[in-house]
């Protein structure tokens, strides 16, 4: 009950601040924006954009370690060591997430985006011109990637570890491999949780404000899929972030705006997870 | 007339509370503990006030209030650096005592009135914080630059590609410049160091600067970093980048001389109070109402017009008359030679004191406050 107030409360807030935004003129809203629109399209691919490539990057190792932990090495030291050093993982700030994406990251991924930007610049994500400094959205999506991970592997853990002894024992007996028992007597039951741990990984991705901030070099109004170039799409959360603390009167109305419709694109993401989570069930 | 005289008198008043309040300062500071000057009963303050604003002030602040303390040790200044446009909507609102802002009240917000002053209080606005600028650089080897306003401009519009480009060889005789891209970094989030740079650009570059001046970058695409110590960060990991940024962070990159009139002028303290002093006072303000009209384009020898002026906002008078007698005192530490110098050491501002009518102006400003 608490929570759904909660989540009603805020609902309202935003409604009623950011909802008037909607119909705002240029010069109420902030980036000298021509509409509201032309300002939070953008911004809303950015979020997504980020979010799906922190996805695509966390999700194999989420479940690689989490199979390790449970299958392959669960009673060994190393598979429980691992499990542990994941779960710390998610002890960490995002602000210091932010500052090693700045001061490590990005200057290491200066080289890669230009070699990307070289070898493959056919293919429309690394169209270039690659980025001196590395602040892209790569290096942003890998920085959440690694933020997102220690939920993820820990959902994937929770659903493997379920997965009934007699079932992997009778699939060994068999003869199949270990990778070939995991295919088929593992991961077949775990894949509403495996759902579920991504999703709670995207929705945090989406969010994600101080981190992608620190890290990516944005354009407002860019809806672009290169992700080299120093031209890169911003997020929802880094955009109110960096802009609110200069703002003032109809802008932070607008801001507040923006905040609603990445409560819609959450809602959204969430509906949509659990539609998939639940088809996956019955097999 | 009766009304005017009597606010004379007033300020009169005041003016002399404050003297005496200055008086037990110094007596307290040349013997430390004899009991002098505790007579007076302005000499020891006691409360707490908040101020906020722009971020740009923080290191100034910090040095500030720590300087404060030592002067008067039961006052609690509080500064919350949200930002200009906050701290102004914030003291409008009366939520605060004094606001720091690098863009003055308009006349309107002015006639408007504010939340934390008496009726009929006028404001007192002062420039506290003078910056100069600067465009820094990582070049290998390499500590200062000439560079043109209008190369400047065509830098951070992306039009130079490499640093050996002919308009910055020619400039610079006898500089072995590499071939190593140019990647100019702007400030991602609103800031006034944006707006204050590119007021000077769009003075001293004229058409090859289209912009107008704005807190928000106005060129499309580039790189974007957070923050001044984002851009400081992302220069410093990065060869052949460069970004704008205020002197007192920018330690360690190689900095720009700007030409001003037919010299090259680098960055400096006393540069940028020259320029603050080459500049005139806007027009119909208030005699306490201290805000220039920066005058971007003076050819004066010596002067640094890149510059950064960020100012104090309090009351005249205010409703709490126990605020007003803090506020006096903390504007009278900050404007003073101490006060500037403490700023200084912390943050590489430049003294007001350092120009003689500016702080004339300044601190009878300041003495009207209580």
């Amino acid at each position: 009950m608490a929570v759904l107030a909660v989540l009603a409360g805020v609902l309202i807030f935003l409604a009623v601040e950011g909802g008037p935004a909607v119909f705002y003129k240029q010069g109420a809203l902030p980036a000298h924006a021509t509409s509201f629109w032309q300002l939070a399209g953008p911004l809303a691919f950015g979020s997504l954009w980020v979010a799906v490539i922190a996805l695509a990057f966390a999700a194999p190792p989420a479940i690689g370690v989490a199979l390790a932990a449970t299958v392959y090495a669960p009673n060994q030291r190393f598979g429980r060591l691992l499990a542990a050093v994941l779960d710390l993982l998610a002890a960490v700030p995002s602000v210091v997430f932010g500052l090693w994406g700045l001061m490590i990251l990005a200057p290491l991924m200066g080289p890669v985006d230009a070699w990307l930007g070289r070898y493959l610049p056919w293919l429309p994500f690394f169209a270039g011109p690659p980025s001196p400094t590395g602040r892209t959205v790569l290096t942003a999506g890998l920085v959440v990637a690694v933020m997102i991970l220690p939920i993820m592997a820990a959902m994937c853990r929770e659903t493997f570890a379920l997965t009934p002894t007699t079932l992997m024992e009778a699939g060994l007996a068999l003869g199949a491999t270990r990778w070939e028992m995991v295919r088929w007597a593992v991961l077949p039951g775990a894949r509403s949780g495996m759902v579920a741990g991504a999703m709670l990984g995207f929705g945090r991705a989406l969010g994600e404000t101080m981190a992608v901030a620190m890290v990516l070099s944005p354009t407002p109004f860019l809806v672009s899929v290169n992700v080299i170039s120093s031209d890169n799409p911003a997020t929802i959360a880094a955009f109110i972030a960096s802009t609110f603390p200069e703002s003032r009167g109809k802008q932070v109305g607008a801001l507040i705006g923006l905040g609603l419709v990445l409560f819609g694109v959450s809602l959204l993401i969430s509906v949509i997870g659990r539609r998939i989570g639940r088809k996956a069930v019955p097999a | 007339m009766i009304g005017r005289m009597t606010k004379v008198a007033a300020t009169a008043t005041a003016a002399g509370m404050i003297l005496a309040a200055l008086a037990g300062c110094a007596a307290n500071e040349e013997t430390p503990g004899d009991g002098k000057g505790s007579g007076s009963p302005a000499a020891k303050l006691s409360g707490t006030i908040d101020g906020a604003g722009a971020s740009s002030q923080s290191a100034a602040q910090e040095a500030w209030r720590g300087g404060f303390a030592k002067l008067q040790s039961d006052v609690v200044i509080n500064y919350d650096p949200t930002g200009s446009g906050t701290g102004r909507e914030q003291f409008t609102e009366g939520g605060v005592a004094f606001v720091g802002t690098d863009a003055p009240f308009s006349l309107d917000d002015v006639a408007a009135g504010f939340g934390s002053c008496a009726d009929g209080s006028g404001l007192v606005e002062v420039p506290v914080y003078i910056s100069p600028i600067v465009v820094a650089f990582n070049l290998d080897g390499i500590t200062e630059l000439n560079l043109a306003p209008k190369t400047i401009a065509d830098i951070f519009l992306g039009k130079i590609a490499k640093w050996n480009d002919p308009a910055i060889t020619a400039d610079n005789p006898g500089v072995n410049l590499p071939d190593t891209n140019v990647a100019a970094v702007h400030r991602a989030d609103k800031s006034g160091t944006t707006e204050n740079f590119t007021d000077w650009l769009a003075a001293n570059a004229k058409d090859a600067w289209p912009h107008e001046p704005a807190e928000e970058w106005p060129v499309s695409g580039g790189e974007a970093a957070e923050k001044t110590q984002g851009v400081v960060a992302t220069v410093t990991s990065t060869p052949g980048a460069v970004g704008y940024v205020d002197a007192g962070q920018a330690s360690g990159l190689g900095w720009a001389a700007i030409k001003v009139g037919g010299a090259w002028v680098s960055a400096s303290p006393e540069g940028a109070a020259k320029a603050v002093g080459e500049s005139s006072l806007q027009e119909g303000r208030a005699d306490t109402d201290v805000v220039y009209d920066l005058n971007r384009t003076t050819e004066a020898a010596g002067a640094y017009p890149l510059i950064l002026v960020s100012y104090l906002g309090a009351c005249e008078k205010y409703k709490d008359a126990e605020q007003g007698k803090l506020v006096a005192g903390y504007f009278q530490y900050v404007t003073s030679e101490d006060g500037q110098a403490a700023a200084a050491a912390n943050a590489g501002s430049a003294p007001l004191t350092s120009e003689e009518g500016l702080s004339a102006k300044v601190s009878s400003a300041v003495a009207s406050i209580g």
